[in-house]
């Protein structure tokens, strides 16, 4: 329990998506503009990281990487697949994305009509298919604990968007010099944002 | 319903490059190559691919390898989409888009890990996260499924060569101030570092890649002033 919870901070503050390892860069730029459209992308994230990470999890274990195979014939258990993983990935979320449309738009239309636009702009978020890779590189030992890394850096999302946009909708009234305005002055300020998570680094539970 | 007899003639458009008044370097085409070095820019304009910008421009050699990756795999989806835009249903372009950006992506992958190990394991992700690299897909969709071959392919070589541009300049900034060295060879002279000069951690730090980035539109927008947003 402890271990998990351990991973889910560390996903959340000290590998921060966006902060860390700035994936899911053109989403987090173009959606900050306010705070209500930031938090819908957010959840969206969130939803689908949770779902995507532990299912690829599963398919890298039993079909991608060397010696997957072996489940099923002992002869099988030099294959390495996993060259194929990018496409198996991105096909997931993909059709992940569209089966959780679905399903959100038969059974919760109130959520539906908020996240409603976002969802299938997140099928080419970064975040998504990083989240993907980076657990094929983490060797994690179960399916939990690849879902809580995906919960984690869902969150993780969601509070570095909420930050920018609720910045982003006050710096409005400030003096910014003009070439700087708009795209540049939010670089800057991503950048000082990154700068105070980095001293979450080192934090262990 | 498409006009029966319009079909034979789409077809022979579609393997000619160009029709034969223009000329393969014409002035429009040039623009397709060289505005997204300035103007136009994928990451400084139009915001896009900057996922993968950044974190690999702590040093100059993954950074050029990255670029020539995106100019590859850019040259080459571009192309293919352009072949086929006019069988792509609409409603499933996104998934076909997709397959084949990742099969050019695997490709590369493939390609480096053979012949450069070292840099794609430094790489790491990032080659992966070509596929979902914004520049890729948003030149698909707002280019190559709308022009010619030969166009498109102009676009895609311009748009990746605009994006590796920012990030050769970025990591050229944060290897030399960072570790004072370009493309892994020392050019600060040990005389400056005897005379107390140290090299400034700071940059080789992510956030770093943030700042440099946004001081550089600063530094466009106030060259070219028709950039600047009004908000």
């Amino acid at each position: 329990m402890e271990a998990y919870l351990n991973l889910f901070v560390k996903s959340i503050f000290i590998e921060n998506m966006i902060f860390a390892y700035f994936l899911g860069m053109c989403s987090y730029l173009a959606v900050s503009k306010t705070v209500k459209t930031a938090v819908g992308l957010g959840f969206a994230v969130i939803f689908v990281l949770a779902i995507t990470v532990p299912i690829n999890f599963l398919l890298d274990t039993y079909l991608l990487r060397p010696g997957a195979l072996q489940w099923m014939d002992l002869s099988y258990a030099e294959i390495d697949l996993s060259f194929l993983s990018f496409i198996m990935f991105i096909a997931v979320i993909a059709s992940m994305v569209q089966l959780v449309e679905m399903i959100v738009e038969k059974f919760a239309p109130a959520l539906y009509g908020a996240l409603g636009i976002f969802l299938p702009l997140i099928a080419v978020n970064c975040a998504i298919l990083g989240g993907s890779l980076f657990m094929q590189q983490k060797d994690f030992s179960g399916v939990t604990e690849s879902a809580v890394y995906g919960l984690g850096s869902g969150v993780g999302w969601l509070l570095a968007i909420l930050a920018i946009a609720a910045i982003r909708e006050k710096i409005i009234y400030s003096n910014v010099p003009a070439p700087l305005r708009g795209l540049g002055i939010t670089f800057i300020i991503t950048g000082l944002m990154a700068l105070g998570f980095m001293s979450f680094m080192g934090i262990k539970l | 319903m498409v006009d029966k007899e319009a079909i034979p003639s789409k077809k022979t458009t579609l393997l000619f490059l160009n029709k034969e008044s223009e000329p393969l370097f014409s002035k429009k085409n040039r623009a397709l190559l060289t505005d997204p070095l300035d103007d136009d820019n994928p990451i400084t304009v139009q915001v896009l691919g900057i996922c993968s910008a950044l974190a690999i421009t702590v040093q100059l050699k993954p950074a050029l390898v990255m670029s020539l990756s995106v100019v590859a795999v850019m040259g080459a989806s571009n192309v293919i989409i352009s072949i086929l835009r006019n069988l792509i249903p609409n409603r499933i372009r996104i998934i076909v888009q997709l397959v084949v950006v990742a099969s050019m992506v695997i490709l590369v992958d493939q390609i480096l890990r053979a012949y450069a190990y070292d840099v794609s394991k430094e790489l790491s992700i990032f080659i992966g996260l070509i596929i979902t690299n914004c520049i890729v897909m948003g030149r698909l969709e707002a280019f190559a499924l709308g022009n010619g071959v030969w166009k498109s392919f102009l676009d895609g070589i311009g748009n990746a060569a605009g994006y590796g541009f920012i990030l050769i300049i970025v990591a050229f900034f944060r290897e030399l101030f960072g570790s004072g060295k370009l493309f892994g060879f020392q050019v600060i002279p040990d005389a400056l570092y005897e005379m107390g000069y140290e090299n400034n951690g700071l940059m080789l730090l992510s956030p770093m890649a943030l700042i440099t980035v946004g001081v550089f539109i600063w530094l466009q927008r106030a060259r070219n002033r028709k950039l600047i947003e009004k908000n």
